[in-house]
């Protein structure tokens, strides 16, 4: 008789568990650990959000919602991304998930036939691989490179496409490395993308979080919205991780499909959540403002500091991690990350967990106080001399 | 260094002044003689008057009272409130005064160790000095938030160490 183990659905067992988790387990346990290794804000949520939460609660807010979300919040999330010269429908073209997360569940489900490929520009943020595979497709990853500052560029991705190619997964500002594209990187990519008729998933969660330049949509460019799921949230910007509210931006012959799969697996967003995500998208700009400033100072901190100790690191132009390169200490990334947490009680994430061109660099938060790092700082120097 | 920069300089210090010059060159990306060009001229200008540490007495001292008064004066030709403010300003007692709108005209706030010698001060310097018509004295029972900021703030970094 077979044991439950192997009646369990194949495409689950033979998924990888995240190599985020063995690490996690073993930084959880210690004491005294400083955390470089958190991919969420420092922040509480702005007390008006959650002032607001409590209030709607009082007012007896705690049904279900329209599936595609409150249409307030639908009107909100498109007023919020003509900033970044975007137009949805707000009744059509918008759905509010939980979280990025189930948004990029959503709209690989719904793009992907068994066996089509999908292109992951790497180092990626974890859960895209896992995704696409649950999604039945295959996992096609795009290695970028720290001479080009982690931008994806077309001959990189050109080199990858195949005839079973069908979706191309960006992350930009991106989790883990912190590159942003241009408006000419991603018109050359747009390009690729059209000529090869892919799809675009856009997860541009930390597009307020870009401290160079001004954030650009690839839904924006020319011919590229009718080929364009844009996934987004509050998670980051406002600091919102545990209110698990995310949307899907996308027209309406892609949407009202992912909105089928929403309507069976979630049914609607929590209406708390969707409160709260409205007054902040409303009234939060301040509280955004002041954030994505300290982040900012953090970010020029952690740089120069982890230069200083000798180890190279490219200039993060977004998100809020810096991915210096450790290969000059000799130790893989697992291995200077595992010897830091011991010896050093520092937390980082080892590269090679966003994907095999991650190895040899490894993810440092700086979403955490100015002491903090610079206690990090000195900690992780100590660690580097250590080794020689 | 232009306003916006100083400006920056100043959030930082205000929240905490004892970043040094290095750090704070570090977080905007300047240079650190510039940065230390710039406190130097704020210092000189009277921009920053001081650098201090926000205290919870309640938490050292249990005798400790803080009074605030509200004082009705009467306005004096040429200097207006400035003379008697002045007079009762110079008060080592006094740690705040401000000339409000609305239902009185200055705000006093006096520290003493004691009610008695609050209500002494009260008394016999506050309500003798000349134009001052009258005085209310609230006293205080509890600091929450001063300065910006919560005092016995419960909210710490829930955070798990490692996150995705
Ligand atoms: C690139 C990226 N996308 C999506 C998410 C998930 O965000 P949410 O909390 O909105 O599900 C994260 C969280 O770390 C992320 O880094």
């Amino acid at each position: 008789m077979s044991t439950i183990h192997e009646r369990l659905s194949p495409v689950v067992r033979n998924l990888p568990p995240s190599g985020i988790r063995r690490f996690f387990d073993l930084a959880n346990q210690m004491e005294d650990v400083i955390s470089l290794g958190v991919g969420e804000p420092d922040f509480v949520t702005p007390w008006r959000v959650r002032e607001a939460c409590y209030y709607s609660l009082e007012q007896g807010y705690t049904s279900y919602t329209s599936n595609h979300g409150l249409p307030e919040l639908r009107e909100a999330i498109a007023a919020y991304l003509e900033n970044f010269h975007l137009q949805y429908d707000p009744m059509k073209e918008l759905v509010i998930t939980i979280g990025g997360s189930e948004a990029i569940d959503i709209a690989l489900r719904t793009l992907i036939c068994p066996g089509d490929e999908v292109l992951i520009p790497e180092p990626a943020y974890v859960s895209y691989r896992p995704c696409a595979i649950l999604a039945g497709a295959v996992p096609v990853g795009v290695e970028t490179r720290a001479d080009d500052d982690f931008r994806l560029t077309a001959e990189l991705l050109r080199e990858r496409i195949t005839p079973r190619s069908k979706v191309l997964i960006l992350c930009f500002p991106n989790n883990p490395t912190g590159a942003i594209m241009s408006e000419d990187d991603l018109r050359s990519i747009a390009q690729v993308v059209i000529e090869h008729d892919l799809f675009v998933i856009s997860d541009e969660i930390y597009a307020e979080l870009t401290y160079e330049g001004k954030h650009v949509s690839i839904a924006s460019l020319p011919g590229m919205k009718e080929r364009t799921i844009l996934v987004s949230g509050m998670s980051k910007a406002f600091a919102m991780t545990g209110w698990r509210i995310g949307y899907a931006a996308a027209p309406e012959e892609i949407l009202s499909e992912m909105v089928k799969i929403h309507q069976y697996t979630i049914l609607c967003a929590p209406i708390m959540g969707q409160k709260a995500a409205l007054e902040a998208l409303k009234h939060g700009q301040v509280e955004k403002k002041h954030m994505v400033e300290r982040y900012n100072q953090r970010r020029r901190l952690i740089v120069k500091g982890l230069r200083e100790i000798g180890l190279a690191c490219h200039e993060p132009k977004g998100a809020f991690y810096a991915f210096p390169d450790i290969r000059s200490t000799g130790l893989t990334s697992e291995q200077f990350a595992e010897g830091l947490l011991r010896y050093g009680k520092v937390a980082v994430v080892p590269g090679n967990v966003f994907g095999e061109c991650g190895e040899g660099f490894v993810r440092c938060s700086y979403a955490t106080s100015v002491d903090q790092i610079q206690r990090a700082l000195e900690r992780i120097d100590r660690f580097v001399q250590s080794l020689k | 260094m232009d306003k916006k920069r100083k400006l920056e300089i100043l959030h930082l210090l205000h929240e905490n002044s004892r970043l040094s010059v290095e750090t704070i060159a570090d977080m905007l990306g300047e240079d650190p003689q510039e940065v230390a060009q710039a406190i130097a001229e704020m210092e000189r200008d009277h921009v920053i008057l001081r650098y201090s540490a926000v205290v919870n007495w309640d938490k050292v001292e249990s005798q400790r009272v803080t009074a605030v008064i509200d004082v009705k004066v009467t306005p004096q030709r040429e200097v207006g409130f400035d003379a008697i403010a002045e007079r009762i300003y110079r008060f080592p007692e006094v740690s705040a005064v401000y000339l409000m709108s609305g239902s009185f005209d200055l705000q006093v706030i006096v520290e003493g160790r004691h009610i008695k010698e609050v209500a002494q001060f009260v008394s016999q310097k506050l309500s003798t000095i000349e134009h001052v018509n009258s005085t209310t004295t609230h006293f205080l029972l509890k600091t929450y938030k001063s300065d910006g900021v919560i005092f016995d703030d419960q909210e710490g970094d829930q955070r798990l160490v490692i996150s995705p």
